[in-house]
């Protein structure tokens, strides 16, 4: 009988509207009670003053690497870095090597989840086979494996027949498909947002429309099949009107957005720090905004950090040549909570979008404090600042464009099931 | 006081440029007399690192140099272990460890030079990276149209091309404007990249439009190699529309002059005729280009800081 | 290491502040009547002044070797040669990270093989910038001799380089400013050397 008493915190839950100064009583993997002053006899007591206390994040969209390239990242080390950054939940992507479009690699990345990882891990498998964008993967046996949902991410699937037919298929399993929505021929050898900042640097253009396009391809397609479509890392103004227009006319769709493109603009590239590259690039100060306003408004429904790690020695070559992406797990916290100290969205809400939506997207259990839920919390300090050193991090990469920043905000205590994998002070304990 | 490295001219201002004009006029002189050196540099080892193949720059760097005594080294990417795979900071560290005096870097991806400038404790001269700047290039063109005209301020001066590819366009479009004159570009919708308004230029996609009342007249070199039929459908289209040759030249004033960076499609945005003869410059640019990077070596070469990774 | 014949503005420090202790040695009448002088020197020990060829080094020794070129034209009637020789190319101590000197005119319209070359400087100290100076000109042809006219010979000679024609000897101390000025700023109107006195600071 293992029980934790999470004492004095703020308490948010947005599946129960409660944002109260409340204590919370975990008891054999589960949530016991919420309520005032509890004092139970026999609970490890987790001191939250001054913290909030909120169901723990799920991150939508990881790249753990494993398997094919553990030298970047594995389960186990992104499991950690998830444990850090207050996620009790993260679901990966398939872009691995092999490719998870099989349940032989489903159930060895579970496998090495279950021995190795501190948090929850929810494989997405890919939706084509080989990523290769022509023939649909095996949906029910990888989902019957524990795939939560399927994407090509990484790439996209440009023959429009094919992604008819995936989405359509989609509904077998009831799964989300997840698009990574950039037109290949649009985006061409792009590598920074196409714009004034893409002149100056003098460095080939990936414009907004490459977005845009697809997105648009993508919506008409989940209206005509019915089919739960989840557009990925959204970072442009255009793609957020037709999102919030197709939900309008009843398209069963769902978004995310990353913390980076919710804070930084192209100009961060402007001194050619590949840190600063990833798919889709950083757009300009009017995307952002418009994502801003998406996220705080519910068209853009959580925030997701497509965690994607890459060694020093690949990220140090020029900028054409450097892999797309940044790690994000250890960081998420801070730099989205941005929104709220900008005053574009409560407390509340923002857990929502990094919690409780998240889980209800991805039809996982999660998200919620109320009796009987599981007991995956985090407690978040707010205020509390620190400064990042990506090399004192849990993640084995490095490749952040906040490496050496000040940041305010930070996961001081990490539980799930029950246990408690992280603390700031003491390290990841599983 | 002048930066360690010339990366760009969006960096200097108008008196650090005036500065290696003026420098660039008297090394003119040395290359006037009999014998065409001096012992300036004498002793200094300057390393041309060129991952770009390029014979007209380096050369160009290559005699620079050695008119000032230096010990020239050529690295080109072919020859040595620069490949994809080892990483620009490794490569900063060899360098480094030779104690070169300068490193004139020239690489197909912008931003390189910068990315070396930020490793190492040796000057870095910046000879063209992407589609970013060639500041000698436009160091040279300023000193042309300086002669040619007296002047560069109040010029109106108009760059045709594959502006969107070029880094000698921007070099320029900064250089002409932060020295008083007027820049347009005028080039094939494909071919303007996005928000170039914004860096203070007036676009144009007609030619005779944009030719209206130029002094000066920039014709870029398209690379047919690429381009055609993804940016222009064809060549001679391109050639038709937007080639310059003396009876579009009518165009501009009477007196306007036609640069070109080099090397020249003749035939297709030049004329022959404008290749060889007045109003086109191109061998005086050639010449002048020596007598700039005698210029930009003395003033940069050697000026090493005291720990690499230079300034905060 | 300073060039002592830059033009100091007037007066006044490089703060601003009006020079500690400044004197005027040579006035303009004073100049010309020292390069006068010095001419005649020059016709009484050299036969043929069509091989003569007068060559300043700039700033100050332009001026200064155009009014010698003029007295010598006054004595014989004879046009010598005039030319201007820039050393900054040749100096010595081009090292370390702070910004190159700007470089100045060179005009050397005559040849220089056989001809007698009159090297004129404003003020001799050290003797470096004659050292370049002849370093420069081996570069332009080869010369049949070199003579060297000083304004101000002012001491502290560190290399073995001997004045042919001095205007004027002014012993003094390292920490003094000796310099060749315009009176009214340019160099192309009256002139004057001028000697400030530093106080003891050390350069």
């Amino acid at each position: 009988m293992s029980r934790i008493w999470i004492h004095g915190g703020r308490v948010l839950d947005p599946g129960a509207g409660l944002d109260a100064r409340l204590d919370v009583l975990l008891e054999d993997g589960r949530v016991a009670a919420v309520g005032d002053d509890l004092a139970p006899v026999g609970a490890e007591r987790v001191d939250a003053a001054g913290c909030w206390v909120a169901p723990g994040l799920v991150d939508l969209h990881t790249h753990l690497r494993e398997p094919g390239q553990e030298y970047k990242e594995d389960i186990a080390s992104g499991g950690r870095a998830a444990a850090a950054g207050g996620f009790t939940a993260v679901a990966c992507m398939a872009n691995t090597d092999p490719v998870n479009d099989d349940p032989s690699v489903t159930d060895f990345i579970l496998d090495r989840a279950r021995q190795d990882a501190p948090v929850r891990v929810y494989p997405v498998a890919a939706a084509t086979r080989g990523l290769r964008g022509e023939t649909m993967t095996e949906m029910a046996a990888l989902a019957a494996a524990g795939a939560v949902a399927f994407s090509d991410d990484g790439r996209t699937i440009m023959d429009s027949g094919v992604m008819r037919r995936v989405l359509e298929y989609s509904r077998l399993v009831g799964a989300p498909v997840i698009v990574h929505a950039e037109d290949r021929t649009l985006v061409g050898e792009g590598v920074v947002n196409e714009g004034p900042v893409s002149t100056r640097l003098g460095l080939p253009g990936n414009p907004a429309v490459a977005e845009t396009v697809c997105v648009a391809r993508d919506l008409m397609l989940a209206e005509a099949t019915g089919a739960h479509l989840h557009v990925g890392h959204v970072s442009t103004a255009g793609a957020v009107e037709l999102i919030r227009a197709a939900r309008a006319r009843g398209v069963h769709v769902t978004a995310e957005v990353t913390p980076h493109h919710l804070t930084l603009t192209d100009e961060a590239t402007l001194g050619y720090d590949t840190n600063t590259k990833m798919a889709p690039p950083l757009r300009s100060a009017a995307d952002v905004r418009a994502c801003r306003a998406a996220l705080a408004d519910g068209t853009l429904d959580a925030v997701a950090t497509d965690h994607a790690p890459h060694a020093v020695h690949e990220k140090e070559v020029d900028f054409a040549e450097a892999p797309n992406g940044i790690i994000g797990l250890e960081t998420a916290i801070p730099v989205a909570l941005d929104l709220v100290r900008a005053g574009e969205i409560s407390p509340l809400e923002w857990v929502r979008r990094m919690s409780s939506n998240p889980a209800r997207i991805l039809n996982r259990p999660g998200g919620r404090l109320a009796a009987g839920a599981p007991a995956d919390v985090v407690v978040i300090d707010p205020e509390r600042r620190w400064t990042y050193d990506p090399a004192k991090g849990f993640s084995k990469s490095r490749n952040s464009p906040w490496a050496g920043q000040p940041l305010v905000g930070r996961a001081v205590v990490t539980i799930v099931a029950g246990r408690l994998v992280y603390h700031v002070d003491r390290g990841v304990l599983a | 006081m002048m930066g360690r490295d010339l990366l760009g001219i969006e960096d200097l201002d108008r008196e650090h440029i005036e500065r290696i004009l003026e420098t660039a006029k008297h090394m003119q002189e040395v290359g006037r007399r009999d014998v065409k050196k001096v012992p300036t540099l004498r002793g200094r080892t300057i390393i041309n690192l060129f991952f770009e193949p390029s014979t007209r720059t380096r050369t160009s760097f290559e005699i620079a140099g050695k008119r000032l005594s230096a010990d020239v080294v050529n690295f080109s990417a072919s020859s040595s272990s620069l490949t994809k795979a080892e990483t620009i900071l490794d490569t900063a560290k060899t360098l480094d460890a030779m104690d070169a005096d300068a490193v004139v870097v020239r690489h197909k991806v912008a931003g390189v030079p910068k990315r070396i400038a930020d490793a190492l404790a040796a000057p870095v001269i910046n000879a063209g990276d992407g589609a970013h700047e060639h500041p000698t290039q436009a160091l040279l063109d300023l000193l042309t149209v300086w002669e040619e005209k007296g002047r560069v301020d109040g010029l109106s001066v108009t760059i045709v091309g594959d502006v969107l590819h070029s880094r000698v366009a921007r070099s320029n479009i900064y250089g002409f404007q932060k020295l008083g004159a007027e820049v347009r570009v005028a080039a094939p919708p494909t071919m303007i990249p996005a928000g170039v308004e914004s860096l203070g230029v007036k676009v144009f996609t007609s030619l005779r439009e944009a030719l209206d009342g130029a002094d000066v007249v920039m014709v870029l070199r398209i690379q047919h190699e690429r381009l055609q039929g993804a940016y222009v459908p064809s060549i001679r289209e391109y050639a038709a529309t937007f080639g310059v040759d003396r009876a579009k030249l009518r165009f501009a004033k009477d007196d306007a002059i036609v640069m070109h960076p080099g090397p020249i499609n003749r035939g297709v945005e030049l004329s022959h005729d404008l290749a060889d003869r007045r109003p086109g410059v191109v061998l005086d640019q050639v010449r002048n280009g020596v007598a700039l990077r005698m210029a930009v070596l003395y003033l940069y070469a050697g000026r090493r800081d005291p720990r690499p990774g230079g300034d905060a | 290491m300073a060039n002592d014949s830059a033009v100091e503005p007037h007066g006044r420090t490089a703060r601003g502040e009006q020079a500690p202790r400044e004197r005027v040695v040579l006035d303009d009448v004073g100049i010309r009547r020292a390069l006068v002088r010095i001419a005649h020197e020059v016709v009484e020990r050299n036969e043929d002044l069509h091989g003569l060829y007068v060559v300043g080094i700039p700033n100050g020794g332009v001026p200064l070797a155009r009014q010698l070129a003029e007295a010598l034209r006054e004595i014989t009637g004879i046009e010598v040669a005039v030319g201007i020789l820039d050393t900054t190319l040749y100096r010595d101590d081009l090292t370390g990270s702070g910004e190159r000197p700007p470089l100045r005119r060179t005009e050397m319209p005559s040849a220089v093989d056989d001809r007698i070359v009159v090297l004129v400087d404003d003020v001799f100290s050290t003797g470096r910038t004659v050292r370049a100076a002849m370093d420069a000109l081996m570069d332009f042809g080869r010369p049949r001799a070199v003579q060297v006219v000083a304004l101000v010979d002012r001491g502290h000679r560190e290399l073995p380089i001997k004045i042919d024609y001095v205007g004027k000897n002014i012993p003094t101390s390292r920490h003094e400013r000796v310099v060749l000025r315009g009176r009214e700023g340019s160099l192309e109107g009256p002139l004057e050397v001028v000697v400030h006195d530093e106080g003891g600071r050390a350069r």
